[in-house]
């Protein structure tokens, strides 16, 4: 790494990638540098960091919609949502505490980029699905946009979702719009405690599947259950199985009452509440999963049916020990395993090849990742259209090359 | 209506019709291929009546393989496909050609898994949208996604067109509710994108090809996500004495932190169709009306009611009508849902689906009327107002040749004016043949240029679906071009 390029405008940044592309150098494309650690390693001759692209051309409350810079931090765009008592209900997740890096680092445009969602996916839909439009430079050097500021838009092809997961290997986005909603004006927490991953995981889906709009559903082992900063939860010394109802004060209680009845019908009756206080905090730590801070042992994300969660966890601790955060009723396991060599790869994809779904490693010493596949290894006619799509943006492979593929 | 040309068909391929047939017939076998002039003829045009093509011939497969022998097939032979549903396309993407397949998948419509647990179903894509949520009804679950032609579109179509709906204000458009899809390429490869799990690994390949209009390939299944249902909903009428009092009483009621489930605006002339063939109550007097609907309990449902109502007040509604039941909020809706085939009773119609910025609605409503008075036209407005998706329905006789080609340049000068205040051309029908020449108005040659490039990723032969999205003049990149002309 040579140095670090901050283009202030798309124009600029189109110059440095046209450079870049005559000389065939390279180039690792950033926003704070806060993912650096996850993905392939790779041998890049150039830096290039959206940073100096930042602000917010574009904020309309009522309209719920805004547009920011690339370079701009997360928390500076949620402290402007925040100002007019809005949020991004796809609650991305800080994958930097994580990853050896500070939480609250990450720029709008990275968020995007690896598509992060937090808790609230289940209900209020991914990172791409708030994502309507993009502005990027791609391989080619060349300015494009796509999407717009309005959600309703089919005008072309949805390039600007599919930019999203991506990591920055098929264009830079410069510029992204999303949707936006308002904050819930209350917020209540059920905590079942002491059950297995199996009834946990029931329990979960049940609850999802009420008409009362469950807004997060997690499942932490007692284990990491014990690493959790709240005292009250940290302390039971049992596994927590955690339900959130987010509405109008009065709808709170009420949809917290009923989900309670509900399930006590279906069997599940040990539990305690937390208050809006203790809820917003409890949610608050799992985005920046303090439950799985960065030390020794590697963190694989597993992405699967939800009721096949905990059967992978299952498949996976016959071979090695595994604590598990389960997230998305099941759907999304943050799994802790010893470092090996392999990082656990050849067993952890065997049981997600039996259940469905793919797993990530992202966390893992540099040589692991290079030696292991980070992303999960895709079908033959998937790879075939995934690498002409790299080729479509970025034909000479200069964008992030060998991040998420050995193979483009 | 005129103005939309379609390039001249490849003759020699319209000479070898008689051995095309008989080549899938053998095949496929019989019960498939449809290739008399009266079979036909039934397939020669979509939802965009006014433009037709007698297709070369017709297939209706009924399984993934019989799409893969079709199009394996087409593309050794450098035949042209058509990919159709139910051809309810407003904007003609399913319009055929007279050297191009037409490929419907209509005859594929089972529900092969329902999983309440995990929130899913899988189904064939020639599935109508209302049998979706039709088949998970009875545990209280349904699909979200619901375009007004909801009991004849397939599931296919809305996934090509990416299409959205009165309710997706709060429940998103297809894109949202789709986990996975069974797609076969020209080459008669199948693909599998997705599945039961949450969200894609690699590149995000199923947002690209929901929206791409049936030229990446042919998409035979689908994994849906379906949600359980609200314990009740309720509708409420606002009605007032002007559309910019209406449109700024949407603005408010979203800016203050209630998202109802749906709002949908109708101006005067749209409200006096609807309503004498649906009887739903709706105000005759009023210059605009308001349908919001929320959903929850009963308690809930009348505080929110009540918060919309007391949020209204500042903009003095003229009329403020909570349904009584479920009877009058089906005839609420009934109305709403009926209202293009209610205004086709009494007039031809040219139906637009640009969207705009919220905020810009009162004076794009003023320029609407003043569009269409200039050219002598009328023009009725129904759309989804919480999210800016307007619909002018400009009314013209279609047997009068000058009023057909005035509406067409209405209709256009409505887009224009739609990507000028910073929306778009086209928020749920897609582009099809009808926007296609109008894309360079919202698009750069440089944003074409590379949506080629990756319509070539998938179809690298150009045979899927020709003559739609693009415009006709915009020129290939030369790598796509050398690509579609090597094979």
């Amino acid at each position: 790494m040579y140095e670090t390029l901050k283009p202030a405008t798309a124009w600029e940044l189109a110059g440095m990638i046209a450079t870049c592309r005559e000389r065939r150098l390279p180039i690792d494309v950033s926003g704070a540098g806060s993912k650096r650690a996850i993905g392939r390693p790779m041998q890049t001759a150039v830096t290039v960091s959206t940073l100096s692209m930042r602000g917010i051309p574009l904020y309309e409350p009522s309209e719920l919609v805004m547009s920011a810079r690339a370079g701009t931090s997360l928390s500076q765009v949620e402290a402007e949502l925040a100002s007019r008592n809005q949020m991004l209900a796809f609650e991305p997740i800080d994958l930097g505490p994580a990853t050896g890096g500070a939480a609250g680092q990450q720029t709008i445009g990275g968020v995007f980029a690896a598509n992060l969602s937090g808790a609230r996916r289940i209900a209020a839909g991914a990172a791409r699905d708030h994502l309507i439009g993009i502005k990027g430079v791609n391989g080619r050097a060349e300015e494009f946009k796509s999407g717009g500021r309005v959600v309703k838009n089919v005008t072309g092809y949805d390039v600007a979702r599919g930019l999203t997961g991506s990591w920055g290997t098929l264009a830079v986005l410069t510029e992204v719009t999303f949707k936006v909603l308002p904050w819930p004006e209350d917020t209540a927490t059920i905590v079942f405690l002491g059950l297995t991953d199996e009834l946990a995981t029931e329990l979960m889906q049940t609850a999802v599947g009420t008409p009362f709009e469950v807004s997060g559903t997690v499942h932490l082992s007692a284990g990491l259950a014990g690493r959790l900063r709240h005292d009250g939860l940290k302390s039971l010394g049992t596994s927590l199985t955690a339900l959130r109802i987010e509405n109008f004060t009065p709808s709170v209680t009420y949809r917290r009452d009923s989900l309670r009845e509900h399930l006590k019908v279906a069997g599940f009756v040990k539990a305690v509440d937390l208050d809006a206080h203790d809820s917003i905090a409890f949610w608050n730590e799992l985005r920046q999963l303090s439950v799985l801070p960065h030390g020794q042992k590697l963190l694989w994300r597993i992405s699967t049916t939800p009721g096949k969660g905990p059967r992978i966890v299952a498949a996976v601790r016959r071979h090695m020990e595994a604590e598990a955060l389960y997230d998305w009723s099941g759907g999304l396991i943050w799994l802790e395993v010893p470092a090996t060599a392999d990082a656990g790869a050849a067993d952890i994809r065997r049981a997600v090849a039996t259940h469905g779904g793919h797993a990530t490693l992202i966390r893992a010493e540099s040589a692991v990742r290079a030696a292991v596949d980070v992303f999960h290894p895709m079908a033959p006619a998937v790879e075939q259209l995934s690498r002409r799509l790299k080729s479509a943006f970025d034909p000479d492979g200069i964008l992030n090359p060998g991040r998420m593929y050995t193979q483009f | 209506m005129s103005l939309i040309r379609m390039p001249e068909p490849d003759l020699g391929v319209v000479a070898r019709r008689d051995v095309i047939v008989k080549d899938l017939e053998k095949l496929l076998g019989s019960g498939v291929i449809i290739s008399d002039e009266d079979g036909r003829r039934a397939y020669e045009t979509d939802a965009l009546t006014a433009y037709t093509r007698m297709p070369l011939a017709v297939a209706l497969p009924r399984s993934t393989s019989e799409v893969a022998t079709i199009l394996k097939y087409c593309r050794d032979n450098s035949i042209k496909v058509v990919a159709r549903g139910a051809g309810t396309s407003l904007c003609g993407g399913a319009l055929p050609a007279e050297d191009a397949i037409v490929v419907s998948v209509s005859k594929m419509n089972r529900v092969l898994e329902v999983d309440y647990p995990n929130r899913l179903a899988r189904v064939e894509s020639g599935i109508t949208n209302l049998a979706i949520s039709g088949a998970v009804a009875k545990e209280g679950f349904f699909y979200a996604p619901d375009p007004s032609s909801q009991l004849a579109c397939t599931l296919a179509g809305n996934l090509a067109m990416n299409s959205g709906g009165a309710h997706c204000l709060k429940y998103g458009v297809t894109t949202n509710n789709v986990l996975g899809l069974k797609m076969v390429l020209m080459t008669g490869e199948i693909v599998e994108v997705g599945g039961g799990h949450l969200d894609s690994e690699g590149f995000d390949l199923m947002a690209l090809i929901v929206g791409s209009e049936g030229q990446f390939g042919i998409v035979t299944e689908a994994t849906v996500r379906i949600l359980r249902a609200a314990e009740g909903a309720r509708p409420m009428l606002l009605g007032f004495s002007s559309s910019e009092a209406a449109g700024r009483c949407v603005s408010a009621i979203i800016g203050s932190g209630i998202i109802p489930v749906a709002i949908e605006f109708m101006d005067k002339p749209a409200i006096q169709v609807c309503e004498s063939f649906a009887k739903a109550g709706y105000p005759l007097d009023v210059e605009a009306l308001l349908i919001v609907e929320v959903e929850g309990s009963d308690t809930e449902i009348s505080r929110l009611l009540g918060q919309i109502a007391e949020i209204a007040e500042p903009f003095k509604p003229q009329t403020v009508v909570v349904s009584s039941g479920t009877d009058q909020s089906a005839k609420i809706w009934k109305g709403r849902k009926s209202a293009f085939g209610a205004i086709g009773r009494i007039s031809d119609y040219y139906c637009m689906d640009g969207t705009i910025p919220l905020g810009r609605l009162p004076e794009v409503l003023l320029a609407i009327s003043s569009i269409c008075a200039s050219r002598g036209l009328r023009v009725a407005n129904i759309f989804h107002a919480g999210d800016g998706n307007l619909h002018p329905l400009i009314l013209y006789d279609a047997n009068d040749p000058k009023q057909s080609v005035a509406a067409e340049h209405a209709g256009n000068e409505i887009l224009k004016l739609c990507v000028d205040v910073g929306g778009c051309l086209t928020g749920e029908h897609g582009v099809g043949i009808e926007k296609r020449d109008l894309m360079g108005l919202q698009f750069t040659p440089t944003d074409l240029a590379l949506q080629m490039r990756i319509k070539s990723v998938f179809d690298p032969t150009w045979l899927l679906n020709p003559a739609k999205v693009f415009p006709l003049d915009a020129p290939r990149p030369s790598d796509v071009q050398a690509e579609a002309e090597a094979a």
